[in-house]
């Protein structure tokens, strides 16, 4: 039997070894293109934003070859750049709060509904995505506006016109209407997939409805809840089209600075901006950790 | 409170739509009895448990535990837990934590729910298991969770929805036997829902038998089995033959039927008729005999017969008889001697003679 398995052993090992190869290579292929991809188009220029925000400006918008700390020194002490961390971060924790707030209830509605009217309703909630994203932002500042719709609206009641557009006000509905529909998605996904059979079973055992609700239903929907979150947060502190056009040039966001530091100014200051960028990377990432550290504990 | 009920159906409507799911059920469970709630698949019996749970509310009648009136009580105010058909354990808590649940919301001192839990689980032979996921346990370990995180409550009545529908058939004749016990050990009254009637047979102290949305009858099994009140109870409880015909005499319980096509038939009375009645003779399939000789002492039913399908199932042997015109005729047989001979069993095509005595015929209205 020994003498027998010997030859026997070595002929399908090495046949194996092909295959493993040719299993390599077929997984290599797959992945190929999105690596080729994000090498090219995303880690290589992170090298350059990482290698610019260590140089120095030039009076041209040129970049001098001479490394320094200054654009880091200068984001963490001007009040310009340190209450535009602030701020961004403050309306991106608004706009996902008040989105949750919205999403939540609406979700849990739609999922209730028989299959025919949930069906229309999520129709209904993408709709909006039929419309160029600046075109609703317009019709935002039509609404909003001094002699808008809604301040005519008043002036017919007889109530004095209110200052809406241009203030911090506009530009969070503004972002909470455009981001509302990618927090319902995740969170009606999740709920769709809730045996609400445990909802009557922590009833059974003695739960009310709210305790029934915060012990068993949103642990178990927190999957929907972290991924809308992650998906209103990420692009609502990165904004500027919406801080541009519903809040002026009162509402300053990272978007805004980093635009303005990139393209607008004279001369233009790429070090800074890039330096810019690269802090603004580093707080979502640890932002994000942080939050998907303490909604995602429940489960393990 | 060992004597009286606890729990009682007064005239309880439950209405979905214009269709009564429930229709005027009055039903009454004793305490500490292991009652079952048996029927098909939409004959009210699962809407009668939801309605115990507090799920569902009457659409009329009064629903009492323990002589307290439960009508509109939601769920989480009533001393009655329920086992789910499909388990309906918290997937993202441990097995320990899913028993502890019902404690932890009645605030019960935490050593107390410490200790209550790992009994609960000694209950249910699951020691040890406390600390794993729902989702890394078989079914029927889910089921003996589902289980300890009801009796751990120590509810008044325990519902049971279907249980054992998800295990495979081993498994669930051995959790009738450990369901049993456990009722037997800790005193509960169980309310147990199904649709298997050798479940229901093998459990409970006393069955009602349902049939859209109405209790047809109460009773031990061995009344439920022996002495069904109607046809269905008689067609849906065990197999039976049904002989078709009318009432032709009447002689205190003994009554004669004849089915018109030229067959007399001889079986006792166990509702009130009248000559004239339509009415199913209803014999059961191992309370008939077939012989190759006449019997010598006649009895009352006696007829010649063709053997027309012989089914060898290994304890039985099942035999279709024709009798008469058009009738068939299903009897059961024993196979009390172990033998390969083909002489010892019924052949297709042989003569014989088929009888019963009348005390196993039951003449039932529809």
């Amino acid at each position: 039997m020994a003498t027998e398995s010997a030859p026997l052993g070595q002929a399908p090992n090495s046949s194996l070894d092909t295959l493993a190869r040719r299993e390599r290579g077929r997984l290599f292929g797959l992945l190929f293109p999105g690596l080729f991809w994000l090498i090219v188009f995303f880690a290589l220029p992170l090298v350059v934003i990482l290698l610019y925000s260590f140089l120095t400006p030039g009076p041209t918008g040129n970049v001098i070859w001479k490394f320094t700390l200054d654009n880091y020194i200068t984001l963490f002490t001007k009040d310009l750049y340190v209450n535009a961390y602030v701020r961004s971060l403050w309306i991106g924790l608004v706009t996902t709060v008040v989105c949750l707030l919205i999403a939540y209830p609406l979700a849990l509605y739609i999922v209730q509904r028989s299959p025919r009217w949930r069906n229309l309703l999520l129709f209904l909630v993408l709709i909006p995505f039929w419309t160029n994203f600046l075109v609703r932002t317009y019709a935002w500042m039509i609404i909003l506006a001094n002699n808008g719709v809604i301040n005519s609206l008043l002036q017919a009641v007889g109530l004095p016109r209110q200052t809406l557009l241009n203030t911090t006000g506009a530009v969070l509905v503004g972002l909470i209407y455009g981001e509302l529909p990618f927090m319902v998605l995740p969170i009606y996904a999740s709920i769709d997939r809730f045996d609400f059979t445990l909802l009557e079973a922590a009833s059974d055992l003695g739960a009310s409805r709210a305790r029934a609700f915060l012990r068993v239903m949103l642990p178990l929907t927190m999957p929907g809840v972290a991924a809308g979150s992650v998906l209103v947060f990420i692009p609502t502190v990165g904004q500027f089209v919406v801080s541009d056009l519903l809040g002026g040039a009162k509402v300053d966001m990272l978007g805004n600075l980093l635009q303005r530091l990139f393209t607008r100014s004279n001369p233009p200051n790429w070090p800074l901006g890039s330096a810019m960028a690269l802090v603004f990377m580093l707080v979502l990432t640890v932002a994000i950790i942080f939050y998907f550290r303490t909604t995602t504990e429940e489960d393990r | 409170m060992k004597d009286g009920y606890a729990i009682e159906m007064r005239d309880i409507v439950k209405r979905f739509g214009d269709v009564n799911a429930v229709d005027h059920v009055t039903m009454e469970i004793r305490n500490g009895e292991f009652f079952s709630m048996l029927g098909p698949s939409g004959c009210g019996k699962t809407t009668s448990l939801r309605m115990i749970a507090g799920f569902e509310y009457p659409t009329s009648g009064e629903i009492y535990l323990n002589g307290t009136s439960i009508g509109t009580t939601p769920p989480f105010q009533r001393n009655v837990n329920t086992v789910f058909q499909s388990y309906a354990l918290f997937p993202h808590m441990s097995v320990a934590e899913n028993v502890a649940f019902g404690l932890q919301m009645k605030k019960v001192p935490r050593e107390e729910i410490g200790r209550r839990v790992d009994e609960a689980l000694d209950m249910v032979r699951l020691t040890g298991y406390g600390e794993r996921r729902p989702r890394q346990l078989s079914g029927g370990q889910q089921q003996r969770v589902a289980l300890a995180r009801a009796l751990v409550n120590r509810p008044d009545v325990l519902l049971l929805d279907e249980p054992l529908g998800a295990l495979d058939l081993k498994l669930r004749k051995e959790m009738q036997i450990e369901l049993k016990r456990l009722q037997e050990r800790v005193g509960i009254t169980f309310i147990f829902v199904t649709h298997d009637q050798e479940e229901a047979l093998t459990m409970s102290d006393r069955i009602a038998v349902m049939s859209e949305g109405k209790v047809l009858q109460v009773g031990t099994p061995t009344e439920i089995y022996e002495r069904p009140n109607c046809r269905f109870v008689a067609d849906f409880i065990g197999e039976s033959n049904f002989i078709r015909g009318q009432v032709s005499a009447l002689n205190a319980n003994d009554v004669t039927v004849t089915d018109g096509k030229g067959l007399t038939l001889r079986g006792q009375m166990v509702q009130p008729l009248q000559v004239g009645d339509d009415v199913y003779v209803s014999i059961r399939p191992e309370k008939a005999r077939l012989s190759v000789q006449r019997p010598s002492e006649p009895p009352n039913n006696l007829f010649p017969v063709t053997v027309d399908r012989v089914a060898y199932i290994g304890s039985d042997t099942r035999i279709m008889v024709q009798l008469g015109q058009d009738q068939l005729f299903d009897v059961w047989e024993q196979n009390t001697r172990s033998t390969v001979d083909r002489d010892a069993y019924w052949q297709r095509g042989e003569q014989g003679f088929l009888w019963w005595p009348a005390e196993n015929a039951l003449v039932l209205k529809d």
